[in-house]
Protein backbone atom coordinates (compact mmCIF):
# COMPACT_ATOMS: atom_id res chain seq x y z
CA UNK A 1 0.00 0.00 0.00
CA UNK A 2 1.68 3.61 -0.92
CA UNK A 3 0.19 5.89 1.13
CA UNK A 4 1.29 10.09 1.71
CA UNK A 5 4.05 10.73 0.25
CA UNK A 6 7.31 11.64 2.29
CA UNK A 7 7.26 15.27 3.98
CA UNK A 8 10.80 15.59 2.18
CA UNK A 9 8.54 15.33 -1.47
CA UNK A 10 6.23 18.07 0.11
CA UNK A 11 9.22 20.57 0.45
CA UNK A 12 10.61 20.22 -2.44
CA UNK A 13 7.71 20.51 -4.60
CA UNK A 14 6.25 23.46 -2.85
CA UNK A 15 8.82 24.92 -0.75
CA UNK A 16 9.58 27.53 -3.33
CA UNK A 17 5.89 28.59 -3.62
CA UNK A 18 5.60 29.19 -0.13
CA UNK A 19 8.18 31.22 0.31
CA UNK A 20 7.08 33.57 -2.64
CA UNK A 21 3.99 33.47 -1.29
CA UNK A 22 5.75 35.05 2.53
CA UNK A 23 7.76 37.50 0.58
CA UNK A 24 4.94 38.70 -0.96
CA UNK A 25 2.71 38.77 2.34
CA UNK A 26 5.65 39.84 4.59
CA UNK A 27 8.32 41.33 2.64
CA UNK A 28 12.04 39.28 2.07
CA UNK A 29 12.93 40.31 6.22
CA UNK A 30 10.06 38.32 8.03
CA UNK A 31 9.59 35.81 5.15
CA UNK A 32 12.24 32.99 6.55
CA UNK A 33 10.38 32.98 9.41
CA UNK A 34 7.47 32.78 8.50
CA UNK A 35 8.13 30.28 6.40
CA UNK A 36 10.59 28.24 8.68
CA UNK A 37 7.24 28.37 10.69
CA UNK A 38 4.55 27.62 8.30
CA UNK A 39 6.71 23.84 7.24
CA UNK A 40 7.57 23.20 10.96
CA UNK A 41 4.22 23.44 11.63
CA UNK A 42 3.16 21.92 8.55
CA UNK A 43 5.52 18.51 9.19
CA UNK A 44 4.29 18.10 13.14
CA UNK A 45 0.48 17.79 11.61
CA UNK A 46 1.07 16.01 8.30
CA UNK A 47 0.71 12.48 9.73
CA UNK A 48 -3.34 13.52 10.38
CA UNK A 49 -3.81 15.69 6.84
CA UNK A 50 -6.21 13.28 4.79
CA UNK A 51 -4.41 12.02 2.17
CA UNK A 52 -6.56 13.11 -0.67
CA UNK A 53 -6.15 16.76 1.16
CA UNK A 54 -4.48 19.50 -1.22
CA UNK A 55 -1.24 19.98 0.47
CA UNK A 56 -0.87 23.26 -1.59
CA UNK A 57 -3.91 25.20 0.07
CA UNK A 58 -3.47 23.41 3.10
CA UNK A 59 0.03 24.93 3.30
CA UNK A 60 -1.16 28.17 2.35
CA UNK A 61 -3.45 28.09 5.36
CA UNK A 62 -0.82 27.70 7.42
CA UNK A 63 1.36 30.45 6.02
CA UNK A 64 -1.50 32.55 6.21
CA UNK A 65 -1.76 32.17 10.13
CA UNK A 66 1.86 32.09 10.58
CA UNK A 67 2.42 35.50 8.96
CA UNK A 68 -0.50 36.70 10.84
CA UNK A 69 1.36 35.72 13.78
CA UNK A 70 4.87 36.82 12.11
CA UNK A 71 3.23 40.35 11.28
CA UNK A 72 2.15 40.59 15.12
CA UNK A 73 5.24 40.03 16.63
CA UNK A 74 7.00 42.57 14.45
CA UNK A 75 4.10 45.21 15.33
CA UNK A 76 5.05 44.74 18.71
CA UNK A 77 8.79 44.75 18.65
CA UNK A 78 8.09 47.80 15.88
CA UNK A 79 6.78 49.91 18.95
CA UNK A 80 9.63 52.07 20.00
CA UNK A 81 10.81 52.22 16.47
CA UNK A 82 9.16 55.04 14.34
CA UNK A 83 10.64 54.47 11.33
CA UNK A 84 11.36 51.09 9.46
CA UNK A 85 14.94 50.89 8.64
CA UNK A 86 16.31 51.76 5.26
CA UNK A 87 17.47 48.39 2.90
CA UNK A 88 15.00 45.77 4.57
CA UNK A 89 13.07 45.66 0.86
CA UNK A 90 15.56 44.52 -1.17
CA UNK A 91 14.37 45.14 -4.66
CA UNK A 92 15.28 42.84 -7.92
CA UNK A 93 17.20 44.65 -10.14
CA UNK A 94 15.06 45.26 -13.08
CA UNK A 95 12.75 48.40 -11.99
CA UNK A 96 9.83 47.68 -13.16
CA UNK A 97 10.05 44.16 -11.37
CA UNK A 98 11.24 46.34 -8.15
CA UNK A 99 8.15 48.85 -8.37
CA UNK A 100 5.98 46.14 -8.92
CA UNK A 101 7.18 44.40 -5.47
CA UNK A 102 6.93 47.79 -3.49
CA UNK A 103 3.46 47.89 -4.86
CA UNK A 104 2.36 44.62 -3.80
CA UNK A 105 3.88 45.33 -0.02
CA UNK A 106 1.82 48.58 0.12
CA UNK A 107 -1.49 46.88 -1.09
CA UNK A 108 -4.06 46.66 1.91
CA UNK A 109 -3.54 43.57 3.32
CA UNK A 110 -6.82 41.45 2.20
CA UNK A 111 -6.18 42.15 -1.48
CA UNK A 112 -2.16 41.40 -1.13
CA UNK A 113 -3.45 37.91 0.13
CA UNK A 114 -6.10 37.48 -2.37
CA UNK A 115 -3.17 38.42 -4.93
CA UNK A 116 -0.41 36.16 -3.28
CA UNK A 117 -2.92 33.17 -2.82
CA UNK A 118 -4.27 33.47 -6.64
CA UNK A 119 -1.93 34.83 -8.46
CA UNK A 120 1.67 33.14 -6.72
CA UNK A 121 0.07 29.89 -5.13
CA UNK A 122 -2.56 29.86 -7.76
CA UNK A 123 -5.40 29.04 -5.51
CA UNK A 124 -9.03 29.15 -6.43
CA UNK A 125 -11.26 32.02 -4.65
CA UNK A 126 -13.48 29.31 -2.88
CA UNK A 127 -10.44 28.24 -1.51
CA UNK A 128 -8.55 31.39 -0.83
CA UNK A 129 -11.95 32.46 0.85
CA UNK A 130 -11.90 29.44 2.95
CA UNK A 131 -8.20 30.69 4.08
CA UNK A 132 -8.69 33.98 4.83
CA UNK A 133 -13.03 34.07 5.69
CA UNK A 134 -15.39 36.29 4.07
CA UNK A 135 -17.37 35.30 0.55
CA UNK A 136 -15.40 33.88 -2.78
CA UNK A 137 -16.96 37.14 -4.21
CA UNK A 138 -15.20 39.61 -1.66
CA UNK A 139 -11.94 37.61 -2.37
CA UNK A 140 -12.37 38.10 -5.88
CA UNK A 141 -13.30 41.94 -6.20
CA UNK A 142 -9.96 42.25 -3.13
CA UNK A 143 -7.68 40.42 -6.24
CA UNK A 144 -9.58 42.80 -8.98
CA UNK A 145 -8.91 45.96 -7.05
CA UNK A 146 -5.32 44.63 -6.20
CA UNK A 147 -4.63 43.78 -9.61
CA UNK A 148 -5.98 46.88 -10.93
CA UNK A 149 -3.78 49.42 -8.29
CA UNK A 150 -0.51 46.89 -9.79
CA UNK A 151 -1.68 47.06 -13.33
CA UNK A 152 -1.35 51.33 -12.88
CA UNK A 153 2.30 50.80 -11.38
CA UNK A 154 2.94 48.52 -14.24
CA UNK A 155 1.58 51.22 -16.98
CA UNK A 156 3.50 54.29 -14.91
CA UNK A 157 6.72 52.32 -14.81
CA UNK A 158 6.14 51.34 -18.20
CA UNK A 159 6.33 54.85 -19.30
CA UNK A 160 8.74 55.91 -17.78
CA UNK A 161 11.53 53.21 -18.41
CA UNK A 162 12.17 50.93 -21.33
CA UNK A 163 10.22 47.76 -20.47
CA UNK A 164 12.39 44.30 -20.89
CA UNK A 165 11.64 40.77 -20.80
CA UNK A 166 14.18 39.15 -19.43
CA UNK A 167 16.58 37.40 -21.94
CA UNK B 1 -1.41 44.41 -20.43
CA UNK B 2 -3.64 40.89 -19.72
CA UNK B 3 -4.51 38.95 -16.51
CA UNK B 4 -2.26 36.26 -17.36
CA UNK B 5 1.05 38.61 -19.01
CA UNK B 6 0.41 40.41 -14.73
CA UNK B 7 0.73 36.87 -13.31
CA UNK B 8 4.02 36.28 -15.23
CA UNK B 9 4.86 39.88 -14.52
CA UNK B 10 4.03 38.89 -10.70
CA UNK B 11 6.26 36.01 -10.35
CA UNK B 12 8.62 37.92 -11.93
CA UNK B 13 8.54 40.03 -8.96
CA UNK B 14 8.78 37.23 -6.93
CA UNK B 15 11.10 34.89 -8.77
CA UNK B 16 13.05 32.09 -8.64
CA UNK B 17 16.53 32.62 -8.72
CA UNK B 18 19.70 31.09 -7.80
CA UNK B 19 19.44 32.98 -4.68
CA UNK B 20 16.19 31.41 -3.78
CA UNK B 21 17.89 27.97 -4.43
CA UNK B 22 20.33 28.46 -2.12
CA UNK B 23 17.69 30.38 0.10
CA UNK B 24 15.88 27.33 0.00
CA UNK B 25 18.75 24.95 0.96
CA UNK B 26 19.88 27.33 4.12
CA UNK B 27 15.89 27.11 5.22
CA UNK B 28 15.77 23.23 4.50
CA UNK B 29 18.57 23.15 6.78
CA UNK B 30 16.98 25.00 9.42
CA UNK B 31 13.93 22.86 9.42
CA UNK B 32 15.59 19.64 9.72
CA UNK B 33 17.54 21.52 12.88
CA UNK B 34 14.10 22.46 13.87
CA UNK B 35 12.35 19.13 13.25
CA UNK B 36 14.85 17.26 14.96
CA UNK B 37 14.64 20.26 18.02
CA UNK B 38 11.42 19.36 18.12
CA UNK B 39 11.33 15.60 18.33
CA UNK B 40 9.59 15.40 14.96
CA UNK B 41 12.05 14.35 12.73
CA UNK B 42 10.51 10.70 13.01
CA UNK B 43 12.81 9.15 9.65
CA UNK B 44 16.24 11.70 8.83
CA UNK B 45 18.30 10.22 5.63
CA UNK B 46 21.37 10.75 3.50
CA UNK B 47 23.03 9.37 0.36
CA UNK B 48 27.00 8.66 0.86
CA UNK B 49 29.06 7.18 -2.33
CA UNK B 50 30.60 4.11 -1.52
CA UNK B 51 32.80 1.89 -3.81
CA UNK B 52 29.64 -0.14 -4.56
CA UNK B 53 27.51 2.61 -5.22
CA UNK B 54 25.63 5.55 -3.60
CA UNK B 55 23.83 3.86 -0.52
CA UNK B 56 20.51 5.56 1.20
CA UNK B 57 20.95 5.83 4.96
CA UNK B 58 18.14 6.30 6.95
CA UNK B 59 17.50 6.58 10.34
CA UNK B 60 14.87 7.15 13.34
CA UNK B 61 15.34 8.42 17.03
CA UNK B 62 16.02 4.63 17.93
CA UNK B 63 18.97 4.18 15.41
CA UNK B 64 20.13 2.98 11.94
CA UNK B 65 16.83 1.62 10.30
CA UNK B 66 18.05 1.01 6.44
CA UNK B 67 20.44 1.10 4.08
CA UNK B 68 19.41 0.86 0.63
CA UNK B 69 21.46 -0.20 -2.46
CA UNK B 70 20.70 2.28 -5.80
CA UNK B 71 19.28 -0.99 -7.37
CA UNK B 72 16.35 -0.95 -4.67
CA UNK B 73 14.85 2.43 -6.29
CA UNK B 74 15.75 5.38 -3.44
CA UNK B 75 12.66 6.83 -4.04
CA UNK B 76 10.48 3.48 -3.51
CA UNK B 77 12.30 2.89 -0.21
CA UNK B 78 11.58 7.05 0.89
CA UNK B 79 8.11 5.93 0.40
CA UNK B 80 8.00 2.70 1.89
CA UNK B 81 9.80 4.19 5.18
CA UNK B 82 6.44 6.67 5.19
CA UNK B 83 4.52 4.11 4.85
CA UNK B 84 5.80 1.76 7.39
CA UNK B 85 7.39 3.96 9.80
CA UNK B 86 6.32 8.07 9.32
CA UNK B 87 5.61 10.09 6.38
CA UNK B 88 7.72 12.59 8.60
CA UNK B 89 10.86 12.16 6.68
CA UNK B 90 13.44 14.64 6.01
CA UNK B 91 17.02 14.69 4.14
CA UNK B 92 18.68 15.22 7.75
CA UNK B 93 22.27 14.31 7.31
CA UNK B 94 22.94 15.48 10.81
CA UNK B 95 21.71 12.27 12.08
CA UNK B 96 23.65 10.25 9.49
CA UNK B 97 27.03 11.41 10.63
CA UNK B 98 28.01 8.56 12.74
CA UNK B 99 26.98 5.76 10.36
CA UNK B 100 28.11 7.93 7.63
CA UNK B 101 31.77 7.90 9.10
CA UNK B 102 31.75 4.29 10.55
CA UNK B 103 30.79 3.67 6.55
CA UNK B 104 33.64 5.44 5.32
CA UNK B 105 35.97 3.46 7.48
CA UNK B 106 34.98 0.24 6.70
CA UNK B 107 35.06 0.60 3.05
CA UNK B 108 38.65 2.28 3.72
CA UNK B 109 39.33 -1.31 5.48
CA UNK B 110 39.95 0.86 8.34
CA UNK B 111 36.91 -0.94 10.54
CA UNK B 112 35.90 -4.37 11.17
CA UNK B 113 32.93 -3.92 13.38
CA UNK B 114 29.94 -1.42 13.54
CA UNK B 115 29.32 0.08 16.08
CA UNK B 116 25.59 1.90 16.11
CA UNK B 117 22.54 1.94 17.58
CA UNK B 118 20.09 -0.06 15.54
CA UNK B 119 16.20 0.28 14.64
CA UNK B 120 15.51 -3.16 13.53
CA UNK B 121 11.58 -2.36 13.22
CA UNK B 122 11.42 -3.48 9.63
CA UNK B 123 12.48 -6.79 10.29
CA UNK B 124 10.49 -9.47 12.47
CA UNK B 125 10.49 -12.79 14.17
CA UNK B 126 12.50 -15.30 12.80
CA UNK B 127 13.76 -13.01 9.73
CA UNK B 128 15.02 -10.89 12.86
CA UNK B 129 16.40 -13.73 14.69
CA UNK B 130 18.72 -14.59 11.96
CA UNK B 131 19.92 -10.83 11.07
CA UNK B 132 20.77 -9.85 14.37
CA UNK B 133 22.71 -13.18 14.69
CA UNK B 134 24.65 -12.33 11.33
CA UNK B 135 27.13 -10.05 13.55
CA UNK B 136 28.32 -13.03 14.80
CA UNK B 137 30.32 -14.35 11.60
CA UNK B 138 33.68 -12.41 11.69
CA UNK B 139 35.18 -10.18 9.70
CA UNK B 140 36.67 -11.47 6.16
CA UNK B 141 34.62 -14.95 7.05
CA UNK B 142 31.71 -16.41 5.21
CA UNK B 143 29.20 -18.89 6.79
CA UNK B 144 26.79 -20.96 5.06
CA UNK B 145 22.62 -20.75 4.94
CA UNK B 146 22.81 -23.72 7.05
CA UNK B 147 24.97 -22.22 9.72
CA UNK B 148 23.43 -18.72 9.76
CA UNK B 149 19.63 -20.36 10.49
CA UNK B 150 21.78 -22.72 12.81
CA UNK B 151 22.99 -18.84 14.40
CA UNK B 152 19.60 -18.71 14.93
CA UNK B 153 18.40 -21.36 16.76
CA UNK B 154 16.87 -23.25 14.19
CA UNK B 155 19.39 -25.12 12.01
CA UNK B 156 16.42 -26.90 9.42
CA UNK B 157 15.32 -23.50 8.08
CA UNK B 158 17.71 -22.83 6.00
CA UNK B 159 15.10 -21.62 3.48
CA UNK B 160 14.27 -19.38 5.59
CA UNK B 161 17.42 -17.90 6.57
CA UNK B 162 18.12 -17.18 2.98
CA UNK B 163 15.33 -15.07 2.67
CA UNK B 164 15.79 -13.24 5.74
CA UNK B 165 18.85 -12.65 4.15
CA UNK B 166 17.69 -11.45 1.01
CA UNK B 167 14.96 -8.81 2.91
CA UNK B 168 17.74 -7.67 5.42
CA UNK B 169 16.89 -3.66 5.78
CA UNK B 170 20.36 -2.92 7.09
CA UNK B 171 22.81 -4.00 4.53
CA UNK B 172 26.53 -3.81 4.57
CA UNK B 173 26.41 -3.27 8.41
CA UNK B 174 24.13 -6.53 9.15
CA UNK B 175 26.56 -8.67 7.08
CA UNK B 176 24.45 -10.76 5.41
CA UNK B 177 26.94 -10.53 2.42
CA UNK B 178 29.03 -12.74 4.28
CA UNK B 179 26.61 -15.77 3.93
CA UNK B 180 27.05 -17.89 0.97
CA UNK B 181 26.26 -21.08 -0.19
CA UNK B 182 28.10 -23.83 1.14
CA UNK B 183 28.91 -25.23 -2.15
CA UNK B 184 30.84 -21.85 -2.65
CA UNK B 185 29.11 -20.16 -5.12
CA UNK B 186 28.60 -16.40 -3.57
CA UNK B 187 24.30 -16.18 -4.11
CA UNK B 188 21.77 -13.32 -3.95
CA UNK B 189 22.57 -10.58 -2.69
CA UNK B 190 20.36 -7.55 -2.72
CA UNK B 191 22.90 -4.80 -4.18
CA UNK B 192 23.32 -7.33 -6.99
CA UNK B 193 26.40 -10.43 -6.63
CA UNK B 194 28.90 -8.12 -7.74
CA UNK B 195 28.40 -5.88 -4.59
CA UNK B 196 28.55 -8.73 -2.89
CA UNK B 197 31.89 -9.85 -4.15
CA UNK B 198 33.13 -5.89 -3.42
CA UNK B 199 32.40 -6.39 -0.22
CA UNK B 200 33.94 -9.57 0.13
CA UNK B 201 37.11 -9.05 -1.22
CA UNK B 202 37.53 -5.90 0.59
CA UNK B 203 36.88 -7.92 4.12
CA UNK B 204 39.56 -10.67 2.39
CA UNK B 205 42.29 -8.21 1.89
Amino acid sequence: MTGKQPFEAVVTQHGATVLRVCRAILGPADADDAWSETFLAAMRAYPDLPPDANVEAWLVTIAHRKAIDVTRAAARRAVPVAQPPDGTQAAPADSLDGDLTEAVASLPAKQKQAVAYHYLAGLPYAEIAAIVGGTTEAVRRAAADGIATLRRTCASTASTTTVRRNP
Amino acid sequence: MSTDDLSQVLRRAFPDTPDTESDLRRLHAGLAAAAQHHGILDVAYRTVDSPVGPLLLAATEAGLVRIAYQTEDHDEVLQALADRVSPRVLNAPARLDQPARELDEYFAGQRRSFDLPLDWRLSAGFRRAVLSRLADIPYGQTASYAAAAALAGSPKAVRAAATACATNPLPVVVPCHRVIYADGRIGRYLGGPEAKRTLLTLEAA
